[in-house]
């Protein structure tokens, strides 16, 4: 790949973007709102807010369901945003989308139905140390399940960075039937090389699923590029709302699975003996889906789609350098992790302050930080960091007068704590 | 920026804090049990030695937290030596009302000095999100007593 032949990408105007945003004009303690935990969840444009209520109020019914118009309706709408979260991972084929309520329940899907219907004993799935808990612990849960299924970690480096050397060690004996590693960690902010993961998962037979929680937020995902097997990630970290996410898996991946819940809308046929599963996607999404949250969702792709992937990754990029830069100049600040391919996660220490006694303080100056360890206790157990982390995460509307007020706050911080 | 927040970073807990008093492993002790705050990673380990009549002689913790947990368990500490058992588990119940509501209207009698030394910490009253840091000392001291080993203050 050729970086210096991509035409530049269209800048974003920052100061526009954020009047689309109502709770970006609040303010908290009478200061401004600085927002820094978009990782945590994003905030909602107005254009989200105002699909979701215009479904409510004028198309709402259950869909699959009707043969009348307002479910009609309303199952268009839901397959549209099904059409639209394809062509935002540029899926080879709607089918491929299975909605989820999270990235949490997609994993917890493919550790189920893939892990438990396909893999066989015997077989292991690799992680690594910088998963967040939803790519741990339900891999831990299928290894105790009695199935004979080992678990193997790969080690991260000091710079925060996947080993890879250890990874292609431990996929050597070609036991491994599944790679399961985040595109982008939570708590370091290093993307991860999904394409060499992919390549070397692939030569010795495992299959890859990418979390794409963090990363799906602040750079185009090609899935059929990257030539993995399954990637997720969830509406409400990508402007959207809460309770809808999305697991895109090969279509011939799907078919072999078998379902995850069972209910109505995933069968072909019931008697009281036995069910039919229908095909996929409907095989997977049990029950009432989440409507409403498909229509939000819809309306945040076409949000970011329309400000640009490619500009939103370039104004992360200029966050990254100028926090960066600024964090560095704060005395006593730790910085957990330097890798070289990273996005706007930040999660740091500062010598003399425990980091919730910091974001206390940081919460007094308006800035909304995190504090703990993320989701991802392995991780900090990993640095040494048991007490946890400050988080500063960013999102398409941060701007870098945020990212100096967070510097400024905690040169202050440490002045409070001396 | 800060200055409102000393009423919550008094400079009594800022210095429990940082030095914590009976910040060490109690040898030979009677009770014992550990305190865990999943959550934010607070975690500490307390232990009682008990005297004749069963009042608690001495009392010492070792653990890490923010400055709110810690000069929390360091007041405890201090203020439970020389208590009867049901002494020290009324003031743990009078002190998580303190930490929720910021006021104590039932604190007096035999526990009124004491209490009067724990009043630093009702400051987190205004910090919901907090409160967990300054009663996790106290949960833990609840479950050495009741022989329970393991509290959490989520």
């Amino acid at each position: 790949m050729n970086v210096t032949l991509k035409p530049a990408p269209a800048s974003l105007d920052v100061a526009r973007i954020r009047r689309d945003f109502p709770i970006l004009s609040q303010t908290v303690r009478g200061r401004p709102l600085v927002f820094l935990d978009s990782g945590a969840s994003a905030q909602k444009p107005r254009a989200v807010i105002e699909a979701m209520v215009r479904c409510m109020e004028t198309a709402y019914a259950n869909v699959h369901r009707g043969a009348y118009h307002l479910s009609e309706v309303a199952t268009e709408s839901y397959e549209a945003a099904r059409a639209a979260a394809a062509r935002f991972l540029n899926a080879a084929d709607p089918r491929e989308i299975v909605f989820t309520r999270n990235s949490t329940e997609a994993i917890n899907l493919v550790a189920h139905s893939w892990g438990r219907g396909v893999m066989k004993p015997g077989q292991a799935v690799l992680i690594s140390e910088m998963e967040h808990h939803a790519n741990l612990v339900p891999w831990q849960m299928l290894r105790d399940d009695g199935r004979g299924i080992e678990l193997r970690v790969c080690r991260v480096n000091d710079e925060g960075e996947l080993d890879l050397e250890d990874l292609a060690v431990k996929l050597a004996d070609g036991k491994v039937g599944l790679v399961a590693v985040t595109h982008m960690s939570n708590v370091l902010g290093t993307v991860t090389p999904v394409e060499r993961i992919v390549a070397l998962a692939h030569a010795h037979g495992a299959k890859v699923l990418l979390d794409g929680s963090q990363a799906a937020v602040h750079r185009r995902v090609d899935v059929q590029a990257i030539g993995c097997d399954f990637y997720c990630f969830t509406g409400h970290k990508l402007y959207g709302p809460t309770g809808i996410g999305v697991l895109w898996a090969r279509l011939e991946h799907l078919e072999r699975m078998p379902p995850f819940l069972g209910g109505g809308d995933m069968i072909a046929s019931v008697t009281l003996e036995r069910s039919e599963w229908a095909p996929p996607p409907a095989k997977f999404e049990a029950g009432t889906p989440p409507i409403v949250e498909a229509v939000g969702l819809h309306a945040a792709i076409d949000y970011v789609t329309a400000v640009g992937m490619p500009a939103i990754e370039a104004h992360e990029r200029a966050l990254v350098d100028h926090a960066m830069r600024r964090l560095s100049e704060v005395e006593g600040l730790t910085l957990l992790g330097r890798a070289q391919d990273r996005g706007g996660v930040f999660s740091f220490t500062l010598d003399n302050a425990h980091p919730h006694d910091l974001s206390t303080l940081l919460d007094r100056a308006g800035i909304a930080v995190r504090a703990g360890r993320h989701c991802a206790e392995p991780l900090h157990t990993r640095f040494g960091l048991e007490g946890g982390t400050c988080r500063a995460s960013f999102g398409l509307y941060t701007t870098c007068e945020e990212i100096d007020a967070l510097a400024e706050a905690l040169v202050k911080a440490r002045e409070f704590f001396a | 920026m800060f200055d409102d927040l000393r009423d919550l970073y008094q400079e009594v807990i800022l210095d429990h804090g940082r030095k914590p008093r009976n910040f060490r492993r109690l040898e030979d002790a009677d009770r014992s049990a550990r305190g865990d705050n999943p959550m934010c990673g607070d975690r500490m380990e307390l232990w009682l030695k008990l005297g004749p009549e069963g009042e608690i002689a001495d009392a010492a913790f070792l653990g890490r937290g923010c400055a709110i947990s810690m000069a929390s368990a360091s007041l405890m500490t201090e203020t439970v030596k020389g208590k009867t058992q049901a002494q020290a588990k009324e003031m743990g119940e009078k002190f998580r009302i303190l930490a929720m509501t910021g006021t104590c209207p039932e604190c007096n009698g035999a526990i009124a000095e004491d209490m009067e030394r724990l009043a630093p910490l009702s400051g987190v009253h205004e910090f919901p999100s907090r409160v967990k840091c300054a009663t996790l000392a106290w949960h833990t001291l609840k479950a050495a007593l009741e022989g329970t080993k393991e509290a959490t203050s989520e």
